[in-house]
């Protein structure tokens, strides 16, 4: 018999409603190997009850001759960026320990009416602010991927990060503990894990999935979206996710369309643009060759490819680093020690001295780092230098893409300017870790959907990922142009198992 | 950029984040040089260019003026850590 975990979204679903095997059966399978996989430290809370408990609904109604639910039968990871009622929900925080939501977040709850179950809540950069998992209060997530270069003496067998900040999600995934997960993206957190593993993963249009009970970083960039082992699965799970949401200011009120009915790997009449500037400094060879190969299958997918020029692309990077700490320092006001999480309460202390040494026990570096960005570029005296610059600067990269979709329907890219580097190779130079998001950010900025789909592998074996930007609302052409190049790239590695 | 301890200190006491000399010291090249970086957007001509504010076009919805939710104090205060008499509670803040 199919090893259960080896099926993604669509198998497992036609499988449970053709009675080829029980959701129950899923459910067990999975929660079995998530619980043999202590040591990739993905899961911050293990959830099999939530899994068991959608599966038996699933397995009930097939029984009782219902019409199964979309989504009826398939278990999922949860990014603990969610709140999740009932079940403890951290944003990989010390600050926000012990936090059990009296509430459900608007997406996890449209999965639990999909019919999907929870196998557990996923460890991720804490507050989605890290590009390599190592800011998680709870350990850092170790991918499952190992360079196969390993030599005899293993010393090439570093612990490689599974990206970040979803990289709970993406490490899951990849290492078959969960069909599907949840992401959620500011400036690539579901495209670059997705590309680091092996996996695809879509940032669909700004508003299209509510951000009500997701805790907020950067609330005009955050965007939750799926992540899955290919693009049809990311279809059928994003169209569960998004809907409009009247608790959400910013969510749009639109019909979610039928985007797993609508894929089609064939290219014929849309045109395919190469931004230029994405021709980084001292970007790898094999990531060039990867484009390369990427155009020659968007071109026998029947695209044509034309040249873009996306002038503003090298502002997008310290654009994003004032604009994302600025709304994480207000986002992140609200952790006070008062409501919920931690209280830090020193002997004799005030009011004020509570807030500041809860804060400073609570956060981790990463977060303290980009709260005081925040809050000196939004100071007195600095706010139009900084914040109302890069707002302008924001401005100008929108009207880039505006331009390329006068001469094109799609773009190609890199989604990552390398392969998954080793944990510690980057932590020391913050800015470093920030260049890692050189091709993903602009597209957050401009609030674009976009998708990381698997090309190939590198020379020590690791994924390497494409990445698809569309015009805003067009996840349709994104999905598609993602469908004709992952049935060229014939992407079928995965991490040996090790753990 | 170059960022002093004092300016660290100064940033720390906005946001609300009690921190070490050490730290400061520690934080003031770290600041300097993120600052530093984002500092090439001041190349960029912005003249006549308005700052973004929303990336979708979107509209402000208004909803009836009535209430939708409430009842809920014992869910609200389930999570804090220090709750008495049904009110959030904090130390004295009355000099």
């Amino acid at each position: 018999m199919t090893d259960l975990t080896d099926l993604g979204i669509a198998a497992i679903r036609d499988g449970v409603r053709e009675g080829a095997f029980s959701a129950r059966e899923v459910a067990e399978a999975f929660v079995a190997r998530v619980a043999a996989a202590k040591s990739l430290n993905a899961f911050l809370v293990e959830t099999p009850d939530h899994a068991f408990a959608a599966a038996d609904a699933a397995d009930k109604a097939r029984a009782a001759g219902e019409t199964l639910k979309p989504l009826a039968g398939v278990p999922i990871g949860m990014k603990d960026l969610f709140c999740t009622k009932g079940v403890a929900s951290t944003a990989a925080s010390h600050i926000l320990e012990g936090f059990v939501p009296p509430y459900e977040s608007r997406v996890s709850q449209n999965l639990w009416d999909a019919g999907a179950g929870m196998l557990g809540k996923l460890n991720m950069d804490q507050f989605a602010m890290g590009s390599s998992n190592e800011t998680s209060a709870f350990g850092n997530v170790i991918s499952p991927w190992r360079r196969s270069d390993g030599g005899a003496s293993g010393k090439n067998w570093a612990p490689l990060t599974p990206g970040g900040s979803s990289g709970g999600s993406s490490a899951a995934i990849a290492a078959r503990l969960c069909p599907a997960a949840t992401g959620t993206d500011t400036g690539g957190s579901i495209r670059q894990p997705a590309a680091f593993t092996g996996i695809a993963g879509i940032k669909p249009t700004y508003g299209r999935c509510s951000r009500w009970g997701v805790v907020a970083f950067a609330s005009s960039l955050d965007q939750a979206g799926p992540m899955a082992r290919d693009v049809r699965d990311c279809a059928i799970m994003l169209e569960a996710m998004a809907g409009f949401d009247p608790r959400d200011a910013t969510s749009l009120d639109l019909d979610v369309p039928k985007w797993e009915a609508g894929l089609s790997g064939d290219l014929k009449g849309k045109k395919i643009g190469i931004p230029k500037e994405y021709r980084v400094e001292n970007m790898p060879a094999e990531i060039e060759a990867l484009w390369q190969q990427g155009i020659a299958w968007a071109k026998d997918a029947g695209a044509e490819i034309v040249e873009v020029s996306l002038p503003h692309t090298r502002y997008a990077l310290p654009a994003y680093y004032i604009i994302a700490p600025a709304e994480a320092s207000s986002n992140l006001a609200r952790y006070d020690g008062v409501r919920y999480g931690l209280r830090d309460l020193p002997d004799g202390a005030n009011l004020q001295e509570m807030y500041a040494a809860t804060r400073a026990a609570g956060f981790g570096d990463e977060v303290k780092r980009r709260i005081m960005i925040g809050t000196y570029v939004l100071s007195a005296g600095y706010y139009d230098a900084y914040f109302t610059q890069a707002s302008k600067v924001r401005t100008l990269i929108a009207r880039d893409f505006e331009a390329a979709w006068e001469s094109c329907d799609v773009l190609l890219t890199p989604t990552a300017p390398s392969a998954a580097f080793a944990l510690g190779e980057k932590s020391a130079d913050p800015i470093a870790m920030y260049l890692n998001d050189v091709f993903t950010v602009p597209s957050s900025l401009a609030g674009l959907p976009a998708m990381s789909v698997p090309g190939g592998l590198d020379a020590a074996g690791l994924p390497l990922g494409l990445q698809i930007i569309g015009k805003p609302l067009d996840e349709q052409s994104v999905l598609n142009a993602g469908l004709a190049i992952e049935q060229r790239a014939g992407f079928t590695a995965r991490p040996e198992q090790w753990w | 950029m170059s960022v002093d301890t004092a300016t660290v200190k100064r940033i720390a006491s906005l946001a609300r984040i009690a921190i070490t000399d050490a730290e400061a010291e520690r934080l003031a090249p770290e600041l300097g040089n993120i600052l530093g970086w984002i500092e090439q957007l001041g190349e960029v001509d912005t003249g006549d260019v308005a700052p973004m504010t929303a990336v979708i076009p979107n509209h402000l919805r208004l909803r009836d003026d009535v209430v939708t939710d409430g009842g809920a104090r014992d869910a609200v205060l389930a999570n804090a850590p220090q709750a008495e008499h049904g009110f959030f509670a904090v130390p004295k803040v009355i000099e």
